[in-house]
């Protein structure tokens, strides 16, 4: 880990644990939106990024967490988080393997096609039936709290500070994850499939652990989201949902844990300043999608190491 | 942000209130037949769009997620002409596909020729953010609002089959429309010289280029032809869905489940495809009301566990 990473993650960290001591509510609900995004976008970033299966439908387990989460608190009235967080990781982690199993008989645009498609199921099954709450969602108007009642985990701060720490937690696992020998064989099987099965490794299995353990963060996020907003709705199913975090992906950098991070808070920044400015923010964050897109390859973090790069006079593959 | 496509018409839904029935315990002949010619009409309507998605991928490699903005801009340029310009019904028609034919080709040389042999994932991510910009250009022009589009005079009123049944005129005409279409493009694909390049160049794009055949202007006719398709397919069903920002996005993912069954690149396949997912999505809709628009995705994951490249795709 170069020198610069490592400053900037620590400021970074110093910024992050300043925010509630700024006192505005606002800011301290926003940075956990961001931190809530970074999170689904690196789970995202573990399929696409380390493993190479680009998945389209990955808002699927994002809204089936979240979904969990709302039923679990509206129709049985469980709203202790140390409940709902494991059921509705495991309500993903179960969809995952599902769609896992049936998508990753397919490769290249038949599995992007199959991902994205299987997601657009699940948005209507939730849209189109009254015990999912249709198309308006469900809104839980009880306050979440963790363990005994007396931590209320609706209160922003102790909000925050959760989803701070899982955050942290989630950055630490997936560090060690891609360090590991599983890890590797995921990088492996994304730079040369065929290779890796020669050597031996029964790629299938590799990729529906990838693609499981893809699901269950992008569940963890979705928990997290629903304790932010309270809403569950179809919206969040949508495969618009799936293609804007995966843009958080490249915008940040592919391949790389910080990289999807510093692109969610881009994302989520660019639509809200956008939509501030203009009522037609989509216009401008299209433009800036597809000239990213189109000229910014590696993303943030790319670009970050190319500049790097030719200051220092020598060249890293970037990765 | 989980606000950004929740003002959407919700197109499945939307499609067949004109004809729609409940669950009867025994089908009547009637119902029976007004669901197949409901399923073959909806089903040519995919195949339009699912055409030229399936030509697109097969000949240039490109997965156009933003296909569904020529079925949404098709409908609008007719409507802009016909309700605000007040031009005649066949000029309105032909200007329009000619418009979007040229806003294609405009696309396709400026943003994704530039795409072809790159990753899928940014093909995906370009196109993304191209329907962004088309969705809300719509609503730059001609506002959020939904805008209904007139059945022409000549093909409004119901025809009367004998006793059995009565069906709209213009739906009627929608599906002769579409079959018509098809044959043609069944024609192009397999007995011309073009049909001939495009066929080689989505089985090998290499060698077709190998060969000696200048596969930009290829490319350029198939996407053309393609967008001309969708827009042609978005102003037929205009009077149907009603036209409104961000139309195509439903439909454009049914047209991709259409193309997926079928096989990638493969018109015989995008016309099996549209028919099945049209037929089923018109029986569904009658006989298991509660679960219809979960049915087709079913049936693609179905036929992805039995045949993982579609029914008519090639084996990879």
């Amino acid at each position: 880990m170069s020198r610069f990473l490592v400053i900037g993650i620590v400021v970074a960290a110093c910024l992050v644990l300043l925010v509630p001591l700024a006192g505005s509510q606002y800011l301290t609900t926003h940075v956990t939106r961001i931190l809530v995004y970074a999170i689904f976008a690196v789970s995202l970033d573990l399929l696409v990024g380390f493993c190479g299966l680009v998945s389209l439908g990955h808002a699927a387990f994002f809204g089936i967490a979240a979904y969990a989460t709302a039923l679990l608190a509206d129709k049985v009235g469980v709203t202790n988080v140390l409940i709902s967080l494991p059921f509705s990781i495991l309500c993903a982690t179960g969809t995952a393997l599902v769609i896992g199993l049936l998508t990753l008989r397919t490769a290249g645009i038949y599995f992007i096609m199959a991902t994205l498609a299987l997601a657009e199921m699940l948005y209507f099954l939730v849209h189109d039936n009254d015990f999912f709450g249709g198309s308006d969602g469900i809104l839980v108007l009880s306050r979440f709290y963790l363990g005994s009642t007396s931590i209320d985990v609706s209160d922003p701060v102790i909000r925050y500070c959760v989803v701070v720490t899982v955050t942290v937690a989630v950055l630490v696992g997936l560090a060690f994850l891609v360090r590991s020998p599983f890890g590797r064989t995921l990088q492996g099987i994304k730079s040369n499939e065929r290779r890796m099965r020669a050597l031996g490794y029964n790629i299938a299995r590799y990729k529906l652990a990838c693609f499981v353990i893809g699901g269950a963060l992008a569940g963890l996020a979705g928990h997290l989201y629903l304790l932010l907003t309270s809403l569950a709705d179809p919206s969040i199913l949508d495969w618009i949902h799936s293609a804007q975090v995966l843009m958080m992906v490249i915008l940040g950098g592919l391949g790389t844990l910080v990289g999807p991070m510093v692109g969610a808070f881009v994302f989520v920044e660019l639509i809200d300043q956008m939509s501030v400015l203009t009522e037609h923010w989509k216009l401008a964050v299209g433009i800036v999608v597809v000239v990213a897109t189109l000229f910014g390859r590696g993303g943030i973090a790319g670009v970050a190491g190319r500049t790097r790069a030719w200051g220092v006079g020598a060249k890293r593959p970037i990765t | 942000m989980e606000n950004v496509g929740s003002e959407r018409v919700d197109l499945l839904s939307a499609r067949s209130h004109a004809i729609s029935y409940r669950a009867v315990a025994v089908m009547e002949i009637s119902t029976f037949l007004i669901q197949v010619l409901n399923g073959i009409q909806f089903g040519m309507l995919l195949f339009l769009i699912a055409s030229g998605l399936t030509l697109t991928f097969g000949v240039m490699g490109i997965i156009n997620l933003a296909h569904g903005a020529f079925f949404m801009i098709g409908a609008y340029l007719v409507f802009q002409f016909t309700r605000h310009w007040g031009w005649p019904l066949p000029l309105a028609f032909s200007s329009a596909v000619a418009a979007v034919v040229v806003i294609g080709s405009v696309v396709e040389r400026s943003v994704l020729a530039p795409l072809v042999g790159r990753d899928h994932l940014d093909q995906v991510l370009v196109t993304y953010g191209l329907i962004l910009i088309f969705d809300e250009l719509a609503v730059v022009f001609w506002g959020k609002d939904v805008q209904p589009a007139a059945i022409p005079s000549l093909l409004r009123g119901s025809l009367q089959f004998g006793d059995i049944f009565v069906y709209p005129v213009y739906r009627l005409a929608l599906t002769v429309a579409g079959l018509l279409c098809a044959l043609g493009l069944y024609l192009l694909v397999a007995k011309t010289r073009l049909g001939m390049i495009v066929r080689a160049g989505s089985y090998d794009r290499g060698m077709v280029s190998a060969l000696g055949i200048n596969v930009d202007p290829v490319f350029a006719l198939v996407f053309g032809l393609g967008a001309a398709l969708a827009a042609l397919a978005g102003i037929l069903a205009a009077p149907i869905l009603s036209v409104s920002p961000g139309m195509g996005d439903k439909i454009i993912i049914i047209a991709f489940v259409v193309v997926v069954i079928g096989g990638i690149g493969s018109i015989k396949g995008a016309f099996v495809g549209a028919l099945l997912v049209g037929l089923l999505d018109s029986f569904g809709k009658v006989l298991f009301p509660s679960v219809s628009s979960l049915l087709i995705y079913a049936l693609m994951a179905f036929i992805l566990v039995w045949r993982p490249s579609g029914l008519f795709g090639k084996a990879t």
